[in-house]
């Protein structure tokens, strides 16, 4: 709890991450920038699953849904209405975090696997009614050319104003984490009986993880929205679900950062070997086999393994485990 | 304070808790007693909330408390500590007590502040009462397994219960960490002014702290009362004093 080390090492670190992010739009090619503008919105999707999955113990097994329904939100309301942009991308957290609403009050009802199971089925009721419901959502064709304000019309200033939001984002989720409730989720993730025993009313704060996830998850869909200008029906398929699953296992499911190296990862793979063969998802499982072999704990979880010990030497730890307060980085 | 009344728990065929009936006044040191598998442990199930009796009444402060969920029966002022550790195995020791802290307050579903700077005197101060003060930075799960036992105490304390029910407290413990954990809860019992309801196999340590002792068999309440009372009771000392003093 008192390591003062390590996070000014983090913040430098991050800041010169940030530095570089800031100055690439001007120098890099356009498809660079379009690549990393795509790997900051997936990996908001990716960070907001693992508050509920890896912090919060939970089979939050059809996150993409969430995602998808607020990018549907904000598309809708920019193509079908004429109201103002901003009500439009309000539109696709608010719709995100009512959706999480219903589905979670029915699934923090059933235990783990069952969990799951049930989202995965209302999940796809939503993508079946996106998908058949030709009229009103493109059905397979989806929504294109999503008008834009002109200050969102060139792709660096959408890149920019992704970006701010992103951060913004990981901002308020690392704060929610060392919060009380962060805790508390992660109390709970843990042991839930215990829990109940300190009169913790689990299903509720379960749901309110469940609430907040979903909200972030639709902060995603609308920057996604900006990204890209389309939507289809494929953002709600259980397909991507399982692939941001699978960006939380590959980063690490009990660090903070894990879920971007995990996108950045996937994407990456999927961009520029899939390039060269429609064999990348082959490359994938590979990668993947091997890190559920040899990393368990995700990439950024082993990074964060190798580097413990030398904080333990500088602060002359006599003996135990010391404690990382449950947030790595 | 806590009346028990002819409380019924059976799983399948297996009669676990056949009228069970306690009582505990404001104040005292309550001990449970009986032989493996009398249902002791079920009994104090029964009473936190984490089974429902099939029939039977408990009643806490004058409240019928039966329906409750674990969680509502905790904040009516009963909290408990477990036979088989059941902590936190991953957060830190403050971490462990901290959850608790915070539930009692009212303040787990704050989002915006910081933990590391909320209840941290109220944390500390029941760390430093159980010993567990210079561990507090310490992941849980790396603790031996007798301070674990004890971050099981300081968790149920966080909740600052008016009625603190312990399953087996020093069970695994070695008989130094039983004798100081012995101590700990007598100094809790005067210090907090808490009702203790406790059980435990060690004979000697439960007629040297309990007040008052219900005997339990086959689920069924043989008979409470004093310690002399229960040692010269005779269906008591045949079926379970007998035993361990007759060797002994």
């Amino acid at each position: 709890m008192g390591d003062k080390r390590k996070p000014s090492n983090a913040v430098w670190i991050l800041g010169i991450i940030f530095l570089f992010l800031i100055f690439i739009p001007p120098f890099a090619p356009r498809f660079f920038t379009y690549i990393l503008g795509l790997i900051f919105v997936t990996s908001l999707v990716a960070m907001s699953l693992n508050l509920v999955v890896g912090f919060g113990g939970m089979f939050q097994f059809h996150h993409g849904v969430f995602y998808g329904v607020s990018a549907y939100a904000t598309a809708l309301v920019l193509t079908k209405t004429s109201l103002a942009t901003w009500i439009g991308f309000m539109a696709g957290p608010i719709v995100a975090t009512l959706t999480g609403l219903i589905i979670g009050w029915f699934c923090v009802r059933l235990t783990r696997l069952y969990f799951g199971m049930l989202q995965i089925s209302l999940g796809s009721l939503l993508w079946a009614i996106v998908f058949r419901w030709y009229s009103f959502t493109g059905g397979d064709d989806g929504i294109h050319g999503i008008r834009m304000p002109s200050l969102l019309m060139s792709l660096n200033n959408s890149y920019y104003f992704i970006l701010a939001i992103f951060i913004l984002s990981l901002l308020l989720m690392y704060k929610i984490l060392k919060s009380p409730f962060g805790n508390t989720l992660q109390a709970i993730r843990d042991n839930p009986q215990r829990c109940e025993a300190v009169g913790i009313n689990v299903r509720r704060y379960q749901l309110l993880g469940i609430l907040i996830a979903t909200f972030f998850a639709g902060v995603a869909g609308v920057l996604f929205v900006i990204l890209e200008r389309s939507v289809f029906a494929d953002l709600l398929f259980w397909v991507l679900s399982l692939e941001i699953l699978i960006m939380c296992l590959l980063g690490g499911w009990f660090t903070f950062f894990g879920p971007i190296l995990g996108t950045a990862i996937i994407i990456s793979l999927r961009t520029f070997v899939g390039k060269y063969t429609e064999y990348w998802t082959l490359i994938l499982g590979i990668i993947l086999i091997l890190v559920i072999f040899f990393l368990p704990e995700g990439v950024m979880g082993y990074v964060q393994e190798v580097l413990k010990p030398k904080m333990k030497e500088v602060k002359q730890e006599e003996k135990g485990i010391d404690a990382s307060s449950g947030i790595g980085f | 304070m806590l009346r028990v009344e002819s409380v019924f728990k059976s799983f399948d065929e297996f009669m676990a808790v056949n009228g069970a009936n306690l009582q505990v006044e404001k104040g005292e040191i309550v001990a449970v007693i009986g032989p493996n598998g009398a249902g002791k442990t079920t009994l104090f199930n029964l009473i936190t909330g984490l089974l429902k009796p099939d029939r039977g009444r408990i009643i806490f402060k004058e409240e019928d408390i039966t329906p409750l969920p674990p969680y509502e029966i905790c904040r009516k002022g009963i909290t408990r500590s477990f036979q088989i550790v059941n902590i936190f195995p991953r957060l830190t020791v403050f971490g462990n007590v901290q959850v608790a802290v915070l539930s009692h307050q009212r303040r787990s579903s704050n989002l915006f502040r910081s933990a590391e700077r909320i209840a941290v005197k109220e944390t500390r101060e029941i760390l430093e009462t159980v010993g567990l003060l210079d561990k507090e930075n310490l992941v849980a799960g790396s603790l031996s397994h007798g301070d674990q036992k004890i971050l099981e105490i300081a968790i149920a304390l966080g909740n600052e219960p008016e009625l603190l029910i312990l399953d087996e407290p020093t069970a695994g413990m070695s008989p130094e960490e039983t004798q100081k954990t012995m101590e700990l809860i007598k100094r809790l019992a005067k210090m907090r002014e808490l009702t203790i309801l406790f059980c435990e196999h060690d004979m000697e340590i439960v007629f040297s702290i309990a007040q008052r002792i219900m005997v339990m068999r086959h689920g069924r309440t043989i008979i409470q009362g004093t310690p002399e009372e229960v040692r010269s009771h005779p269906e008591v000392q045949e079926a379970y004093l007998g035993e361990e003093y007759a060797r002994g």
